[in-house]
């Protein structure tokens, strides 16, 4: 395993199943322990692209911490709106502070920035490429809903074609021989070289459009949203978009602990009604982003072996 | 009466690049941009005793740089290098793909930072046959018929 001190969190795909794993054991430890490790550190967050979750939960694990915060988060306040280019801003940054949160809306943005930096870079987004503290908090949920994460039956429902939680969260569970399922309309139908590289790996995976025929083999159910926007044809988009509705009808299909996540903000693909089923864990997956990213920033920084 | 000229002459000093897709010498011809450099001899459809046809293309005068070999790798993975000095064959060999293309890749995505900002485009090869690269920024990956050279 690679040393974590002055490391960059880029992908999931520079991780090891045992370095996530151990993430998330440090993430275990975070869940009490609030000392002020991170004190006389100062993490910049730039956001060139809104954010709710992901920022506030890394200033709030950086706060909890002991450390200090700076930064924007809009990018018509940066430099970039002025023409700099991305490696000019961070060169310029890195002498601000001792670690970079990054959310950008280009693809590879993260990487360009971790390559100019001396300084550690987590990325909190590249566009529709990389959310990789996004998928450890999903891992971190599985993990502490279900007590573990090898060999789980695991449906993703929605929009599988764009979704990078998905795209990410897949790539991770298939290091953990998990059965995946993936239940979407045609036409978000995951890419097919993700399955490809799937399929190469040796990981077990089902297609289909219809959640009933699946339901009830599922541990864990990942929704998404599914945006009307990504339809070329909105009779097609109002013929599916209620057959993905999850509400706590599901529940008499499925097995009794099966928990149902979402990486939020959900429109109308979870009811509201199932908010309070013990099932549904989304508002909780939201919370394990702070001990997540409480954990990364102490490995990054060096406060934790 | 059988025609046995031989179709392309020997050349004094020079690279020839031999076993070539057939017809992919124009494209090689392009990203090389061999049209106004010297004299060039290219045939095209020749036959082949280890792959049927093959394009051969011989250029006077010059020797190829490992970037334009990469490219030329990329084109056609069998192709073979001579350099010719003095009408001999000092050295000889069949392209290789390296395990990172940098620079001479176009990246397909739009999205990509290598299309919107100056950055250098970087590749790593996933499998040589069939060849499919994974792009170092964006972590798309693209086939054959997906490449387009820089």
């Amino acid at each position: 395993m690679k040393p974590f001190k002055g490391r960059d969190i880029i992908s999931i795909r520079d991780f090891s199943r045992e370095e996530l794993i151990y993430i998330l054991k440090v993430a275990q430890k975070f869940e009490k322990q609030n000392k002020p490790v991170l004190k006389g550190k100062i993490l910049s967050t730039l956001f060139f692209e809104p954010s709710t979750r992901t920022r506030l939960s890394f200033e709030s694990a950086m706060n909890r911490l002991g450390g200090k915060v700076i930064g924007f988060a809009d990018a018509a306040v940066s430099s970039a709106a002025k023409g700099e280019s991305l490696h000019d801003t961070i060169k310029v940054i890195e002498g601000y502070c001792d670690v970079i949160v990054l959310r950008h809306p280009v693809e590879g943005a993260a990487r360009v920035a971790a390559e100019s930096a001396g300084i550690p870079v987590i990325n909190g987004g590249d566009g529709a490429n990389q959310h990789p503290t996004q998928t450890l908090l999903d891992l971190y949920t599985i993990k502490k809903e279900k007590g573990k994460i090898t060999g789980l039956n695991v449906g993703f429902i929605g929009d599988l074609k764009y979704g990078r939680t998905v795209h990410s969260l897949a790539d991770a569970l298939s290091k953990f021989n998990c059965n995946l399922f993936f239940i979407s309309p045609d036409s978000l139908k995951m890419p097919s070289d993700l399955l490809e590289e799937l399929g190469e790996r040796g990981t077990k995976y089902t297609e289909t459009d219809d959640l009933n025929k699946v339901s009830r083999y599922l541990d864990v159910l990942y929704a998404t949203r599914i945006q009307k926007e990504r339809f070329a044809d909105p009779i097609e988009y109002e013929r599916v978009k209620h057959s993905y509705v999850i509400g706590p009808s599901l529940l008499r299909k499925t097995k009794k602990d099966i928990i149902i996540m979402h990486p939020l903000p959900r429109v109308n693909e979870i009811s509201p009604n199932l908010d309070k089923c013990r099932q549904a864990v989304y508002f909780k997956q939201a919370h394990n982003g702070v001990m997540v990213r409480k954990a990364l920033l102490a490995l990054v920084l060096g406060k934790v072996k | 009466m059988i025609d046995k000229k031989i179709r392309i002459d020997p050349i004094k000093n020079g690279t020839s690049i031999d076993h070539l897709n057939p017809g992919t010498a124009l494209e090689v011809m392009k990203v090389l941009g061999l049209h106004d450099t010297g004299i060039v001899t290219i045939g095209m459809h020749l036959e082949s005793k280890k792959f049927g046809y093959k394009d051969i293309i011989k250029i006077e005068n010059k020797e190829l740089t490992q970037d334009e070999i990469n490219k030329i790798t990329l084109i056609s993975p069998h192709a073979s290098i001579s350099i010719i000095k003095n009408f001999n064959v000092e050295k000889k060999f069949e392209v290789m793909l390296p395990k990172v293309i940098e620079g001479s890749v176009k990246c397909k995505n739009p999205k990509c930072i290598t299309n919107i900002e100056s950055v250098e485009t970087k590749f790593h090869i996933i499998t040589k046959s069939p060849l499919k690269i994974q792009c170092h920024h964006c972590e798309r990956h693209m086939k054959k018929e997906d490449i387009s050279l820089l």
